[in-house]
């Protein structure tokens, strides 16, 4: 009973302790953040890796999103005589939500998992005390370009996420099924507000962009240097920033999406 | 410092990712059609009863949208709704225009709809509507069909 006790205590006090931790982490990677500015070609660099790299799955798992939203919005909206309603339903769901959350998700697990490995694998293989050896500041040469290359690529994939899945809807509505092109546009143009929705949208995925690449980073840094560290590290990775992504989202809706 | 395929992939990416905003800014969404701040001017209606009438709620005229609703307020001294509208600069009102609170089909979003009339002059910023019909409310209608109904019968029983 008593060991219980001090096994919940234990638990607390050592995630407030990680908490700080990794907060004053971020503090200094932002602080120390001026070399990936300066040498904007390491930056470019995780840009090509965290984003470029997951435009394959950004595109293909948004073309299907938008589709199966055109599907089932279309086959409910028809019950009600406005098909053509469906544009706004596929519009409105990708750029508020499911653009930024899905595109996010799927960065978290394809870009922050690599990212955390491959820190985690440096620090195992002592690169990382190499580098301080050396007196290179590895928070300044690895973490920040990481971190800047990660905020600077997700609302680029989030709203080519959103992009890709209108078009998509579009492909099913329109030229599969046979909805009037003209009201599908207009009925989309006529509900969807450039500031409230889009900007929105954007804003949302630049959080989500700081939140995984931060988490992504700091399990990295922050992993025991053995096999079994990095791979309970990566794992962590993808859990703790997907909630975290679902979390900020519900948070941030309930900011924007109220009271208008 | 020399050019590389990286550079390129890079490039392509940050242009596909602004591509791609604005495909949704002008095509998806309808910053096209954002009014500017300086080219609007104000216009202000009592009405008795807006019903359901948000703020953003587009100002039509003949079914094309001039403006937005863009301030509801109660006013404590006459007890009606206080509503401020910003109209297109483009567009001018003459003075004994109608403004009314109308819905967009049975059960869609309402909006003002503004019926010009025959004055010379045109309505400045910050004037305010003279004629404005309040928002259809579809209780008060079922009960005043209702009162009228028996009504009715009392008069056919006789």
């Amino acid at each position: 009973m008593l060991d219980a006790l001090r096994l919940i205590g234990h638990r607390v006090v050592n995630g407030v302790w990680r908490l700080g931790y990794a907060s004053r982490f971020f503090v200094l990677t932002l602080m120390r953040s001026g070399t990936s500015f300066r040498r904007f070609r390491l930056t470019m660099r995780e840009i090509y890796f965290a984003g470029v790299l997951s435009l394959i799955i950004i595109g293909v798992s948004g073309l299907f999103v938008g589709m199966v939203l055109g599907l089932q919005g279309y086959e409910t909206l028809q019950k009600y005589g406005s098909a053509e309603a469906v544009g706004t339903l596929v519009a409105l769901s990708l750029t508020r939500e499911l653009g930024p959350v899905v595109a996010a998700l799927l960065f978290a697990s394809r870009a922050g998992s690599a990212m955390t490995a491959e820190i985690g694998l440096m620090k195992a293989t002592e690169q990382i005390s190499a580098m301080e050896m050396m007196a290179v500041d590895p928070i300044a040469r690895v973490i920040g370009p990481r971190l800047w290359g990660g905020i600077i690529s997700m609302p680029l994939l989030a709203a080519m996420f959103s992009a890709v899945g209108v078009f998509g809807g579009y492909l099913i509505t329109v030229v599969v099924i046979g909805v009037d092109a003209g009201a599908f546009w207009s009925q989309m143009q006529g509900a969807v507000d450039f500031r409230q929705d889009i900007l929105n949208g954007v804003i949302k995925s630049i959080v989500f962009g700081i939140a995984v690449t931060a988490i992504a980073l700091f399990e990295g840094y922050d992993a025991p240097p053995t096999a079994e560290g990095v791979s309970g590290a990566t794992t962590r990775t993808v859990v703790t920033s997907s909630l975290a992504i679902l979390g900020l989202d519900f948070v941030l809706t309930a900011f924007m999406f109220t009271g208008v | 410092m020399n050019r590389t395929v990286l550079d390129l992939w890079v490039g392509v990416f940050v242009v596909a990712g602004v591509l791609a905003l604005m495909f949704l800014a002008l095509k998806v969404g309808n910053a096209s059609e954002t009014y500017n701040v300086g080219q609007t001017y104000a216009l202000v209606a009592n009405f008795d009863n807006i019903g359901g009438l948000k703020r953003r709620a587009p100002v039509k005229s003949a079914g094309v949208v001039v403006g937005r609703v863009s301030d509801i307020q109660f006013d404590n001294d006459r007890f009606v709704a206080r509503v401020t509208m910003t109209v297109d600069q483009r567009y001018k009102f003459p003075r004994d225009t109608f403004a009314t609170i109308l819905t967009s089909g049975l059960l869609g979003e309402q909006y003002i709809g503004l019926k010009g009339g025959g004055d010379d002059k045109s309505l400045q910023n910050g004037e305010t509507f003279k004629f404005t019909q309040s928002a259809v409310v579809l209780e008060e209608l079922i009960g005043k069909f209702l009162y009228d109904k028996a009504a009715d019968g009392d008069k056919s029983a006789k």
